[in-house]
């Protein structure tokens, strides 16, 4: 039995199977998206955003 | 050509036709068909909402050619760019500009302290802030009216009561409420920068009212606003040189965030949808690819049977 067959058989086979892989790859996508893409956006504007500024502030 | 004939006249052209010239060019017509009132309602309509484009077309125009006023230049500003976010820094030392100088005669009526939490000052910070400024608050227990020093919920303390004390202490010009300007004027941010440390001499055979100020990138050139921004009007606390040009892109700046707060988290969005559909792009194409594989890979082939001419 080969992966894609096994992972078949398991996740997507049955609806509810189904519908808990993709609930679950939601919540594991969106953390990684998100998280992924603030970095991204942090990067590019370095040194500008109030979250590298405030440890000058913040006592 | 040919081919609005064709469909104009349909199969009849191909057609023996033994009836006489005149009702055969008449059933050609497909105007006849419509009701006389049709067709002098379609030509009424046409003729005006030609006429109406001619005329915003004429009027946007000649609004253009009557202005006599300097357009402001774009300037490359920290934030102008698809990704770049607002300057923070600048922010806070715009917050202090806006405090020091232009305060005294602008309100920001729907600005609160607590906007600034997290934007350009801490909590307590804001809170400061706030504490500065005495509020009108109440009725008490007494039913009376009292002060009391702000609080994070507070707005901005405006200089007047209302629009007709700030037009009286004006010379009768009415000092802008800065909250929404930056969206409110044309030009944005370029033109308010170039507006504030723009002032110059006005050139001759321009005649000043008293309590007026030559700006060339004001409309008309005479503002009652004096030039409020000089080199070292105030002094940053973060020690900043304060020189005019300085001064100038930090209200920008300022002003900018306060007229469009989301303006960080909408060019984080547009990171975050370009990714997103980009993705939702490609399965698309797939999905479409694959469905179609059958209508796409069959073929369909005309055999006609043999005729015999």
């Amino acid at each position: 039995m080969s992966l894609a067959t096994t992972i078949n058989n398991l996740l997507f086979k049955r609806t509810s199977t189904f519908l808990l892989t993709v609930a679950a790859c939601t919540f594991f996508f969106e953390r990684t998206f998100d998280g992924s893409t603030e970095y991204l956006f942090e990067k590019l504007n370095e040194g500008k955003l109030w979250k590298h500024i405030k440890q000058n502030y913040e006592k | 050509m040919a081919a609005s004939v064709g469909r104009i006249c349909g199969a009849k052209l191909l057609k023996r036709n033994t009836t006489n010239v005149i009702t055969q060019i008449s059933s050609f017509s497909t105007v006849r068909e419509w009701a006389g009132n049709n067709r002098k309602l379609l030509t009424s309509l046409g003729i005006v909402a030609g006429g109406a484009g001619a005329l915003i077309f004429a009027l946007d125009q000649s609004v253009k050619a009557s202005e006599l006023e300097l357009h402001a230049p774009e300037y490359p500003w920290s934030h102008s760019g698809y990704l770049a976010s607002l300057d923070h820094a600048s922010i806070r030392r715009g917050y202090e500009v806006y405090k020091n100088v232009c305060a005294a005669c602008h309100s920001m009526r729907f600005m609160c302290y607590r906007n600034l939490v997290g934007v350009s000052h801490t909590e307590d910070e804001a809170k400061a802030e706030a504490a500065e400024v005495q509020v009108m608050d109440g009725p008490n227990e007494l039913g009376e009216m009292f002060e009391r020093p702000g609080k994070l919920s507070d707005h901005f303390p405006s200089p007047y009561p209302n629009e007709q004390a700030a037009r009286a202490a004006n010379n009768g010009a009415f000092p802008p409420d800065l909250t929404y300007i930056v969206s409110a004027r044309h030009g944005a941010e370029d033109y308010i920068f170039s507006l504030l440390t723009g002032y110059c001499d006005a050139p001759a055979g321009v005649q000043l009212r008293e309590g007026q100020y030559y700006n060339p990138y004001f409309t008309g050139g005479a503002t009652s606003m004096a030039q409020a921004i000089y080199d070292e009007v105030i002094e940053y606390e973060d020690g900043t040189p304060a020189y005019a040009s300085q001064l100038a892109k930090d209200i920008c700046t300022f002003l900018k965030w306060a007229a469009e707060p989301e303006h960080d988290q909408r060019k984080q969005m547009l990171l975050k949808s370009f990714f997103m559909f980009s993705f939702l792009c490609i399965i698309s194409f797939y999905y479409k690819r694959h469905k179609w594989t059958v209508l796409k890979s069959r073929k369909i082939e005309f055999r006609p049977k043999s005729k015999k001419c």
